[in-house]
C-alpha cells in the first residue's frame, strides 16, 4: 500500500531538529487536496470575484429582490420566544419529539391514519443530507447487497451520501434533453427493468437540479408501477411549500403513494422553507406495516446516529416546532413561504419574457415549465464558463440556475448574458 | 371514473407479495385483502396493481437501549423521591438543575439583537469559530498556529469530531489500527466500528489500586505495530477520571514518538477539569511542542454547557501548512455527504464569548465555579464514605480522581443494586457522573455505595 511504503521510507530519512523539537516527516502525506465541491465551490468562487456586476445563482438559497438573504418573520418571532427559556441539555438521540410529530404531520397530513396508528419510525435528521445519509446508512445494513436507483440527473450530493454509505448506485432516466421536460417513457421502462424490489430514489418536488416534475397523473403511474414491481421508494422533499407556494399540493406525490399502499421512506428538510440553512434541521420518516415495526426501525435510525453525532442539534428544532405548532406563526409561515415561491415564479416568467424579447433563436418555456428553486437552462459547460468568465455570473456546470439569485435589478443582465452566450449555438 | 375492461398487469410480482385473492369490481377502487387497488389508465390499457402492504423492513431487531443515554430514560420512569440520577455527564447546579451559563445567554442576546442571518455555513463551519477554538486549544502564539499547520473543521460536538477523524483513518490510512483505554466512553466503539476503522485497548484502568495502570499502558502501546492511532482522553478521562501526571504524559509521548504511532485525542473536557483552559490542554500541547503530528476532537458540550448544540472541531496538527491544506479539504470531503456543513447557532454562540473580552473572561470565571462545585462534592462524598465505612478502604481515589466522573470500582451487579435498591442511576461500568451530585445528597450516596460495595458481589 502506497502510504505503508512511504512510512518505512520514512523511518530511514533523516528529520530535521529545530530548536528542541524534532519535525517527523509527515504522515500526510499521500493525501490529496480535494477537488473543490461542484455546488458549495461556486459560492466560494463568488465571493472571491471583485466586479461590481457578478451574480451568484449557484448555490440553492433564497435571496429576497434585493439579492438579501431573508429571515422569516415568522422565524424570527419563534427565536424571541425560545430564547432563554430552554436549557441545552441533550436532545434524545431521535430529536424533538415534538419536531417530529409536526413534520410526520406536514408531510403525511395533518389526520394521517399512520400518524393516528403510530406506524411511522421518524427521528430528527441534520436537514435533508443528514436525513438521507442516515437512510442509506440503514439501508446498507439491513439490506447489504442491495442498490439505490437515482434519477439522471440529480443533486450531486446524492452520489458522495450513498457511496460513502457503502451502498452501489444505478441510475434511471428522468430528464430529457431534447424538451428540456421530463423523460417520462425512459423513466418508466427503466422502472420496469429494474429487479425487483430494488430501492429509488425519487425527489418529491421541485426535481433539483432540473426543476422538472411529473405531473399528478405521471405520478400516478408511477406509484402503479413501482407497486407491481415491488420497489421501495424512497422520498427526497426539500422543497415542500417552497415548489408551489402550497405545503399540501407539494406533498401530492407523496399522498398519491400513500394511497397505494406504499410503504415509504421520506427525507424532510427545512432548510429553504423555513430558510433554516445553517440550522441543519429535518427529518427523517419510515411509514412501516405496524407500531412495533416502526419503534424498532426508530431504534435501528438511533443507533446508527449515535456513532455519527450522538443526538442532533437543538435550536433549529425548536424553531420548527414553535412555528408549527402555534396556529398563528404557522399561517404567518404558509404566507411567507408563498411570497417565496411567488418571488421565484414571478422571475421565471421575468427571465423567459427578456429572452424572448431579446430575439433568442431558442426555445425558452421550459424556464416557466419547470418549478422550485433551480432552472435547468440547457447551457453546455462551456457556455457556463463564459457566464462566468465573461459576465461574472456563477452557476454550476451543469447548466443549473438557482432562480432564487435572480431579481428585478439583475434578470435583464442575466437574460443579456445567456443570449449572448446561447446565440450563434 | 369511466368503467373500462380490466386485465392484469405485468408477470412481475414482488417477492414479498402474499398471495391474496382478487375481488374485482368494473368500477373505482376494489378492496383486496387489507389494501385497495387503483385502476390507472396507461397507455389505453387498464392496470390493476397489487397493493404490496409487506414492509422491507420485517426482520429488523429492536436496538438495545444506549448504555449511556438510556440511563436518563430509565432514570426518568421511576417515581421514587429519593432516586438520583449519575448517569449522563451534563452539569447540574447544587440545586440539581440544568444549566445555562450566563456568557451564553449573554451571547445569544447580542445574536438575536444582531439579527444574524441563517445561510449555510462553509462545510468547514465558522471561520471565527475555528480560528477561536484552535487558539484555545495552544495558545494563540502557539508556532503550530502561526505556520498554519492546523487543519481545523468544526464538528458535531465530540461525537461527530471523533467520527470525522475515524472516517480520516479509514480513508487514509487503510489497515491502520486504533488503540483505545480500556476503558473509554462507550461511544469511542461504536464510532470507529461504524467508520470500519479496527480498534483494540491498551491497559489503562487497575481495579486493585482504582488508579492507572501506567506500565501496561506503556507497555501495551509499545506492543502496537508501527503508525497506529492512540486514541488519548486530553483531560479528565470518562469513564475513570484518572489521569496520568505530567511525568507520565512525557512517557507517554516518548514511546508514542519512539514507535512512530500517530496520537489522536479527545478533549472534552477543557477548561472543566482543573477550572484552567490552559492547565486542562498541557497534554496535549506536550505532543504538539515536540513537533508530532496530532489529531485533535473538541466538544463544547460541557465547559460551555452547549450540549444540545452539538459544536466541537476536529483538529489535524501537521508538520507543513501545505500539508494541512489538503488535510482540510479531504475533511471536508469526508463531511459533505454526511451532513453538508455544520449547525451554525452554537459555532456562533462560542465565537463571540471567545472574541468578547469581558465574556471570556465572565466565561472563565464560570468553569472555575463550576469545575469549583464538583471538587468540593468529591470532598463531601469522600468524607462521608470514610467517617462511614469502617473496613479500612482506602477511597482516597475519589480525591485523585478529576473531572465529571468517578470511576468508583463498583461492579455490574453492584452498580445494579445502586439502582434497584437506593434509586441511584449510573452507567454498569461503575462509573457516576458527579456533576449530577450536590453536597445535599452525598450522605444518602455514601451509603449506598457502602452498601453496594460490602454487600453485594
Amino acid at each position: 500500500m502506497a502510504v505503508r511504503n512511504s512510512l518505512s521510507g520514512q523511518l530511514f530519512r533523516r528529520s530535521s531538529v529545530v530548536a528542541g523539537a524534532r519535525f517527523m516527516s509527515s504522515w500526510f502525506r499521500s493525501i490529496e487536496p480535494a477537488p473543490k465541491d461542484p455546488i458549495l465551490g461556486v459560492t466560494e468562487a463568488f465571493l472571491a470575484d471583485q466586479s461590481p456586476n457578478k451574480v451568484n445563482v449557484g448555490v440553492g438559497a433564497y435571496r429576497d429582490d434585493n439579492g438579501k438573504p431573508v429571515v422569516l418573520e415568522c422565524v424570527r418571532e419563534a427565536e424571541k420566544r425560545i430564547a432563554g427559556s430552554q436549557f441545552m441539555e441533550y436532545l434524545p438521540i431521535g430529536g424533538s419529539i415534538k419536531m417530529v410529530e409536526e413534520s410526520l404531520k406536514l408531510a403525511y397530513g395533518e389526520n394521517s391514519e399512520f400518524i393516528k396508528d403510530k406506524r411511522i419510525g421518524a427521528v430528527q435528521a441534520l436537514s435533508g443530507t443528514g436525513a438521507c445519509r442516515l437512510f442509506a446508512a440503514f439501508q446498507h445494513r439491513f439490506h447489504p447487497n442491495s442498490q439505490i436507483y437515482i434519477p439522471v440527473p440529480t443533486w450531486a450530493n446524492h452520489h458522495n451520501i450513498w457511496r460513502d454509505a457503502g451502498v452501489p448506485m444505478k441510475t434511471f432516466r428522468y430528464y430529457h434533453p431534447e424538451t428540456r421536460g421530463l423523460d417520462f417513457s425512459g423513466l418508466m421502462e427503466d422502472i420496469k427493468n429494474a429487479p425487483d424490489g430494488s430501492f429509488f430514489l425519487l425527489h418529491a418536488c421541485a426535481h433539483n437540479p432540473t426543476g422538472v416534475d411529473p405531473s399528478e397523473e405521471q405520478w400516478r403511474e408511477i406509484s402503479s408501477l413501482i407497486k407491481v414491481k415491488g420497489h421501495f421508494p424512497f422520498f427526497d422533499m426539500a422543497y415542500q411549500g417552497f415548489a408551489s407556494g402550497d405545503p399540501e399540493r407539494d406533498a401530492k406525490a407523496i399522498r398519491i403513494f400513500l394511497e397505494d399502499g406504499h410503504l415509504i421512506g421520506l427525507a424532510q428538510s427545512y432548510a429553504k422553507n423555513m430558510g433554516l440553512y445553517g440550522q441543519r434541521v429535518g427529518c427523517l420518516s419510515v411509514l412501516c406495516e405496524d407500531e412495533k415495526q416502526a419503534v424498532a426501525v426508530k431504534s435501528q435510525l438511533q443507533l446508527l446516529a449515535r456513532p455519527m453525532y450522538s443526538n442532533p442539534p437543538v435550536h433549529g428544532a425548536l424553531i420548527v416546532s414553535t412555528v408549527l405548532g402555534d396556529p398563528e406563526l404557522k399561517n404567518l409561515w404558509l404566507k411567507e413561504v408563498k411570497v417565496m415561491a411567488d418571488r421565484i415564479i414571478g422571475m421565471r416568467a421575468t427571465l423567459r419574457e427578456n429572452l424572448e424579447k431579446l430575439g433568442s433563436p431558442l426555445p425558452w418555456q421550459h424556464i416557466t415549465n419547470q418549478i422550485g428553486m433551480f432552472c435547468y437552462s440547457g447551457l453546455t459547460p462551456e457556455q457556463v464558463d463564459r457566464m462566468t468568465s465573461e459576465f461574472h455570473i456563477y452557476m454550476t456546470r451543469n447548466g443549473r440556475i438557482s432562480m432564487a439569485g435572480l431579481n428585478t435589478g439583475n434578470v435583464g443582465y442575466v437574460a443579456n448574458a445567456i443570449h449572448e452566450v446561447t446565440k450563434s449555438a | 371514473m369511466a368503467s373500462s375492461v380490466l386485465s392484469i398487469a405485468t408477470q412481475c410480482v414482488s417477492p414479498n407479495a402474499s398471495s391474496l385473492s382478487i375481488n374485482e369490481t368494473h368500477k373505482g377502487k376494489a378492496k383486496l385483502g387489507g389494501s385497495t387497488l387503483r385502476f390507472s389508465k396507461s397507455s389505453g390499457r387498464i392496470s390493476m396493481t397489487v397493493a404490496v402492504n409487506v414492509s422491507r423492513f420485517e426482520g429488523i431487531p429492536m436496538a438495545p437501549p444506549d448504555p449511556i443515554l438510556g440511563v436518563s430514560e430509565a432514570f426518568r420512569a421511576d417515581t421514587n423521591d429519593v432516586k438520583l440520577n449519575l448517569g449522563v455527564g451534563a452539569y447540574r447546579t447544587e440545586e440539581l438543575q440544568p444549566y445555562v451559563l450566563n456568557v451564553v445567554k449573554k451571547a445569544e442576546n447580542l445574536m438575536l439583537e444582531r439579527g444574524d442571518n441563517k445561510e449555510y455555513l462553509p462545510i468547514e463551519g465558522l471561520a471565527a469559530f475555528n480560528k477561536a477554538t484552535a487558539e484555545l486549544l495552544l495558545g494563540a502564539d502557539n508556532p503550530a498556529i502561526k505556520e498554519q499547520r492546523i487543519a481545523t473543521v468544526q464538528g458535531l460536538s465530540g461525537t461527530g469530531s471523533l467520527r470525522l477523524g475515524a472516517a480520516l483513518i479509514e480513508r487514509y490510512f487503510p489497515g491502520s489500527k486504533v488503540l483505545i483505554s480500556a476503558p473509554t466512553w462507550g461511544n469511542h466503539k461504536n464510532i470507529f466500528n461504524d467508520a470500519r476503522v479496527p480498534w483494540s485497548e491498551y491497559r489503562y484502568y487497575d481495579p486493585r489500586t482504582v488508579g492507572l495502570d501506567f506500565e501496561g499502558m506503556i507497555e501495551d502501546i509499545k506492543a502496537a505495530p508501527e503508525g497506529t492511532f492512540v486514541l488519548l482522553h486530553g483531560c479528565a478521562h470518562n469513564p475513570t477520571g484518572i489521569d496520568p501526571t505530567p511525568e507520565q504524559w512525557e512517557k507517554i509521548a516518548d514511546v508514542i514518538q519512539q514507535k512512530n504511532h500517530i496520537p489522536f485525542f479527545d478533549v472534552a473536557y477543557q477548561g472543566f477539569a482543573s477550572g484552567s483552559l490552559d492547565e486542562d490542554a498541557a497534554s496535549v500541547r506536550l505532543f504538539v511542542a515536540r513537533g508530532m503530528e496530532v489529531l485533535v476532537a473538541q466538544s463544547y458540550s460541557k465547559n460551555l454547557g452547549l450540549y444540545a448544540e452539538r459544536i466541537g472541531a476536529m483538529n489535524v496538527i501537521s508538520s507543513s501548512s501545505e500539508s494541512a491544506t489538503r488535510v482540510k479539504s479531504q475533511l471536508k470531503r469526508l463531511a459533505r455527504p454526511m451532513y453538508s456543513n455544520p449547525p451554525v447557532h452554537g459555532a456562533r454562540i462560542v465565537a463571540n464569548v471567545v472574541g468578547t473580552p469581558v465574556l471570556f473572561d465572565e466565561w472563565k470565571a464560570e468553569m472555575e465555579m463550576m469545575a469549583g462545585r464538583i471538587k468540593n462534592v468529591r470532598q463531601k462524598l469522600y468524607d462521608s464514605i470514610s467517617s462511614k465505612d469502617k473496613s479500612g478502604k482506602d477511597w482516597s481515589f475519589i480525591l485523585k480522581q478529576i473531572g465529571m466522573f468517578s470511576y468508583t470500582g463498583l461492579n455490574k451487579n453492584q452498580s445494579d443494586n445502586m439502582t434497584n435498591k437506593w434509586h441511584v442511576y449510573m452507567t454498569k461500568d461503575g462509573r457516576i457522573s458527579l456533576a449530577g451530585l450536590s453536597l445535599a445528597k452525598c450522605e444518602y450516596l455514601a451509603d449506598a455505595i457502602i452498601d453496594s460495595y460490602h454487600n453485594v458481589s
